[in-house]
């Protein structure tokens, strides 16, 4: 083993992770953001606006991210309203494609976790609390929220944890975070072995720190039920 | 703006036209993902029974490939076994005399690259659908005296696998997903063959359009077929 090798891989890798953290973060809060919207129109009782919600939903869980990432990188460039729009001084960055694409997608993975999630309320407690004369608001945040919040964490963990991943793609238009950095090693210096380790452990690292911060919070929110815990 | 005409001699089959390329590459992506699928079973049903095992050594082998794997970057994956493999031949290769540099076929290093990653999910797929069985079924088929093989092909593989379908029917949406990422290590399939056009026909929107559209597509159809298995598999069940 060539240690001093690995730490200067590393220490050049580690260059990448404030990127990949800062894709990771931008897209997910402005992807929940989103599919909360996008939630709110699926379950719609008009088809002429539900209809297009779930067509979307379906259609960013239906094709890959890097056709989203290519769709958005090269093809938007093609509209020539957008090119003339101020927006385009924005998206032909592609630090501003990756983080559109990262976003769209995660909002129709995100938007089907919270429909879950407030699927899984039990009916009885909305007719309890609207029993005692709640509704609207007051209802969804007394209520609905703090239950389909406990139902979604879980779920909504392994959706972050896909994000953190997905990101890597952002690498193929340009972007050097971790795995760009790790593609221009390993093409550079052919140490396929000592290279990946060091980078799947790197990614190990981030999602460990993802799922303890879930289960940390898991804990907290549950903690009402922590003597039925067996 | 671009004439309907003009489009559809561009996705015909015609002179200038791309639609049979367009197509071969679409069964490219099909078969690349059904070999990778195919071997993340294999790979799938080897890892739960580690999992399962009662002994620790490889019930930690099981857990590592899964959490690796699972904790990974796809493309990363992708990438290894491409710089990796290509590395290997290449060594191989000059032992034998042949100087240069080799690199292995797209389609091998894709298949084994996807099936790696498809088997960590199935693992989790068979491991728990097979904790799912009623281990009252199995003492019943012990006391009817059936052997192990027996009682494996009887009850175990047909229940396992009906608990198992619809996690496999996820799991064979997202492996068909990813071979687009085998675009990046040089396989024809759908996503690059669609680059290809989009570059030399300067209309990314338009093929980029066209190559969502078939992936969606070929992920409704097989998710069809897929249910259709589910609700034969059901049937037992519905009263």
């Amino acid at each position: 083993m060539d240690w001093l090798f690995i730490q200067d891989i590393f220490r050049q890798m580690l260059v990448g992770i404030p990127l990949t953290l800062e894709l990771t973060v931008v897209s997910l809060l402005a992807g929940f953001v989103l599919a909360g919207l996008v939630q709110a129109l699926v379950s719609s009782r008009h088809g002429i606006i539900r209809r297009p919600a779930a067509a979307y939903v379906e259609l960013f869980r239906g094709t890959p991210l890097l056709l989203q990432i290519f769709l958005i990188y090269y093809g938007l460039g093609q509209i020539d309203l957008l090119r003339q729009s101020f927006l385009w001084t924005l998206l032909r960055e592609p630090y501003w494609c990756a983080v559109l694409a990262l976003t769209l997608n995660t909002s129709a993975y995100t938007a089907e976790i919270i429909r879950g999630a407030v699927q899984a309320v039990p009916p009885g407690e909305i007719e309890a609390a609207r029993s005692c004369g709640m509704s609207g608001l007051l209802l969804r945040r007394r209520i609905v929220w703090p239950i389909a919040i406990r139902h979604g964490l879980p779920v909504y963990s392994s959706e972050v944890i896909q994000m953190v991943k997905a990101t890597s793609l952002a690498s193929i238009i340009t972007l050097n975070e971790i795995t760009g950095i790790t593609y221009r090693l390993a093409s550079d210096t052919y140490r396929v072995i000592e290279i990946f380790t060091v980078a799947g452990f790197i990614y190990l690292s981030l999602n460990f720190v993802v799922s303890l911060v879930f289960a940390v919070v898991e804990r907290f929110l549950n903690g009402h039920l922590a003597d039925r815990r067996t | 703006m671009m004439l309907p005409l003009e489009t559809l001699q561009l996705l015909g089959f015609g002179p200038g036209g791309w639609g049979l390329p367009l197509l071969s590459a679409a069964g490219v992506t099909v078969f690349a993902a059904i070999l990778g699928f195919g071997l993340g079973s294999a790979l799938g049903v080897i890892g739960a029974s580690l999992k399962l095992s009662r002994h620790i050594f490889p019930r930690l082998l099981g857990q590592t490939y899964t959490t690796v794997v699972r904790g990974v970057p796809e493309i990363l994956i992708i990438y290894l076994f491409y710089f990796g493999g290509s590395l290997w031949l290449t060594g191989i290769m000059n032992i034998g005399g042949f100087d240069g540099f080799y690199s292995l076929p797209g389609l091998a290093t894709g298949v084994i690259a996807v099936g790696v990653v498809s088997g960590a999910y199935q693992t989790e797929a068979f491991r728990s659908a097979y904790l799912r069985l009623d281990r009252g079924q199995i003492e019943a088929g012990r006391s009817c005296g059936m052997s192990r093989g027996l009682l494996l092909r009887r009850i175990i593989v047909p229940q396992t696998l009906h608990f198992a379908l619809p996690a496999l029917g996820n799991i064979w949406q997202s492996a068909l997903k990813e071979t687009s990422l085998l675009s990046v290590i040089g396989l024809t399939e759908l996503l690059r063959q669609t680059g290809i056009a989009a570059g030399s026909t300067h209309q990314p929107l338009l093929f980029f359009s066209v190559a969502a559209a078939a992936f969606f597509l070929i992920g409704r159809i097989t998710g069809r077929l897929v249910r259709r298995v589910e609700d034969h598999m059901n049937k037992p069940w519905r009263r």
